[in-house]
């Protein structure tokens, strides 16, 4: 070993770049594999789903109450379950997520309220959604004596899309140039006419944006659904908000865990259209966002 | 067809004429709008609040039916007795079983998305070209919105036979399979993460790291990471938290067995696969078996809170670093 490490000289001096490219180029094939693995298992999962499910799919399929023969069963109070509670969420989770935002945005003080509103938003977008269903059963269900009903259910995920609305709503209203609410404050609008006529506006498209993922997230929902009692077999459709109800991903969840394959491949029909609503979803999303890119130059 | 665009600031402009309208025509009016406004603001703080309501909701809903579990359990029993057998006759309410059943699944599950994870996002900050980048970010963050439903369904009927060809004495129901898939569910918040706490780090390092003579994997593994690594952390702290809370692969994939075990090949039950259980039965308020879904619940709520707070440490630690 050498005593001194500056003490080297030009023909000690070996910089070994072949072998450390080599291994620069080996790396770089392990990240790849490792994109690679999730990209395959994406496919792979696509295409068992696919290849359970394609053949149940028919218009019986949607227009079918569920049923203890496999042959017979269909999704249709799932899929208007799922409809009303996206309607619901909507309803509430919307303007509360909206007006939250511009509160915290445009009017709230710097103070130590607003901070701890803003940890604590950030905090529950990470409590994991099973607790929102104790919340919902504890709540909802028990407390406001609502039941197990569709009212309840609704209530329960709009509070868990809730911080998803608020946080991207605030940042669609954040990007809104402060030139805006000059020129609004200018013409002698108040500070909520500033924000009503000309903030929102302009933040509208991002709001719907992040609006249409959290409904998303809603309608993939499972656990806290489960949680607050929502029905696993329900064979009639909700008359009123007071009504039981079942879910897509409910209606799934109760037909995996039987035993029989032949509910299996309900199931995997079942998880066919929950993923084409959401790839509606997303879809419409990522179009909003494309033409909001190109459209609006501040 | 209506361009959203023009739409909105053709009614900004009407608007425009009316708020002048109401400004020119009603000045006496100024206190009457100042009340107004005063209102408006506070429904809008209103609105602010129901996140603090919501905690509150959370703490107190758990915390009341918690307090009347330990009521009538120990909870000493709860933090020390080996068996959870609530549903049975001869009862007992330690904790462990689901404790360990959340912990195995979760280590299989961060075994798999921690370096799988921050290799993707290696990848694709630093090595992947940016337009290649932008392609397949998007594409690997569908992982992310699948619903996990959908991923108990694959962990079940795809996975665990697949690899029973292999271990032939995999259990139907194995915290294997569940850890595998939750891996990959996860693998997209940790690179999306890292991604980002990389992509912080000022392109001055690197290129005083390459003027050195240093290869692109030594600015990587030698600067890079080193830079953000309260951000990966962050990044890797946060997928425990969202793995511990994962509800639907371990319920449907991994099975109700409450038991002891450091095996991940049998049958286990995790905590939130347990609430799922009770929660499909008809438990009747005020009940013990009502009342454990809510101690479990607890206990859940903590081990996240912790996660995330700890989580959120790091993160504030790796932004004053560098804004």
């Amino acid at each position: 070993m050498r005593t001194d490490r500056f003490a080297i000289t030009e023909q000690e001096f070996n910089p070994r770049l072949p072998l450390r490219r080599r291994f620069g180029g080996l790396f770089g094939l392990l990240s790849a594999a490792a994109i690679l693995i999730g990209l395959v298992t994406l496919g792979l999962l696509i295409a068992d789903v696919v290849r359970d499910g394609w053949q149940v799919l028919s218009w019986d399929f949607l227009t079918s109450y569920p049923s203890r023969r496999p042959q017979d069963a269909g999704i249709l109070s799932a899929l208007v379950g799922t409809f009303y509670i996206l309607l619901l969420v909507t309803v509430i989770a919307f303007p509360l997520g909206v007006a939250a935002a511009v509160y915290l945005e445009e009017f709230a003080p710097k103070s130590r309220l607003t901070a701890f509103i803003e940890v604590n938003i950030s905090n529950l977008a990470a409590v994991p959604s099973i607790v929102y269903g104790l919340l919902g059963l504890g709540v909802f269900v028990r407390t406001f004596m609502l039941g197990r009903s569709l009212i309840a259910g609704a209530l329960t995920l709009s509070l868990l899309v809730l911080p998803i609305i608020i946080v991207a709503s605030r940042e669609a209203v954040r990007a809104v140039p402060p030139s805006i609410r000059e020129a609004g404050l200018a013409l002698g609008a108040s500070p909520w006419q500033t924000a009503r006529y000309f903030v929102l506006p302009a933040a509208f498209p991002g709001i719907l944006t992040g609006t249409i993922l959290a409904l998303a997230r809603a309608i993939g929902e499972t656990a806290p659904l489960i949680t607050i009692g929502a029905l696993t077999y329900v064979a009639f459709t909700p008359k009123s908000l007071f009504d039981p109800f079942t879910v897509l991903p409910i209606q799934i969840f109760n037909w995996v865990s039987r035993p029989q394959p032949a509910f299996h491949d309900r199931a995997a029909g079942g998880i066919i259209v929950l993923l084409a609503v959401l790839l509606l979803f997303n879809a419409t999303a990522i179009l909003l966002r494309a033409r909001l890119q190109r459209k609006i130059r501040f | 067809m209506t361009d959203p665009t023009t739409v909105t600031f053709a009614s900004l402009e009407q608007r425009q004429d009316r708020i002048i309208g109401v400004l020119t025509g009603t000045r006496r009016s100024d206190r009457l709008r100042k009340t107004r406004e005063a209102i408006i603001v506070a429904v809008l703080f209103l609105a602010a609040l129901v996140s603090i309501a919501t905690t509150i909701g959370i703490i107190y809903t758990l915390g009341i039916e918690t307090y009347n579990f330990f009521r009538r359990v120990s909870i000493i029993d709860f933090l020390t007795d080996t068996q959870w057998t609530p549903l049975f006759t001869e009862k007992h309410f330690g904790i462990w079983p689901l404790l360990v059943g959340t912990l195995i699944v979760s280590t299989i599950a961060m075994a798999v998305s921690l370096p799988l994870g921050l290799l993707a996002a290696i990848g694709l900050a630093e090595y992947a070209p940016p337009r290649l980048a932008r392609v397949i970010k998007p594409i690997l963050e569908v992982l992310a919105g699948i619903p996990t439903v959908v991923y108990g369904y694959f962990a079940l009927l795809f996975v665990t036979p697949l690899l029973q060809r292999f271990i032939p004495q995999l259990e139907v129901f194995n915290a294997l399979s569940a850890g595998l898939v939750m891996g990959i569910m996860i693998l997209p918040l940790v690179a999306s993460l890292s991604e980002d706490a990389m992509r912080a780090v000022p392109q001055s390092l690197r290129e005083g790291a390459y003027a050195l003579g240093a290869t692109r994997l030594e600015v990587v593994w030698r600067v890079v990471v080193p830079s953000s690594l309260s951000g990966i952390v962050a990044a890797f702290i946060l997928a425990v938290s969202r793995a511990v809370g994962e509800t639907m692969i371990v319920a449907i994939a991994m099975g109700q067995v409450p038991r002891l075990t450091f095996n991940p090949l049998v049958a286990m039950e995790a905590m939130t696969a347990y609430i799922v259980q009770v929660s499909l039965g008809d438990t009747p308020h005020g009940t013990l078996e009502y009342q454990t879904i809510f101690a479990v619940g607890t206990t859940l709520f903590v081990i996240t809170m912790a996660l995330n707070l700890l989580s959120y440490r790091f993160l504030k630690r790796f932004r004053e670093v560098y804004e």
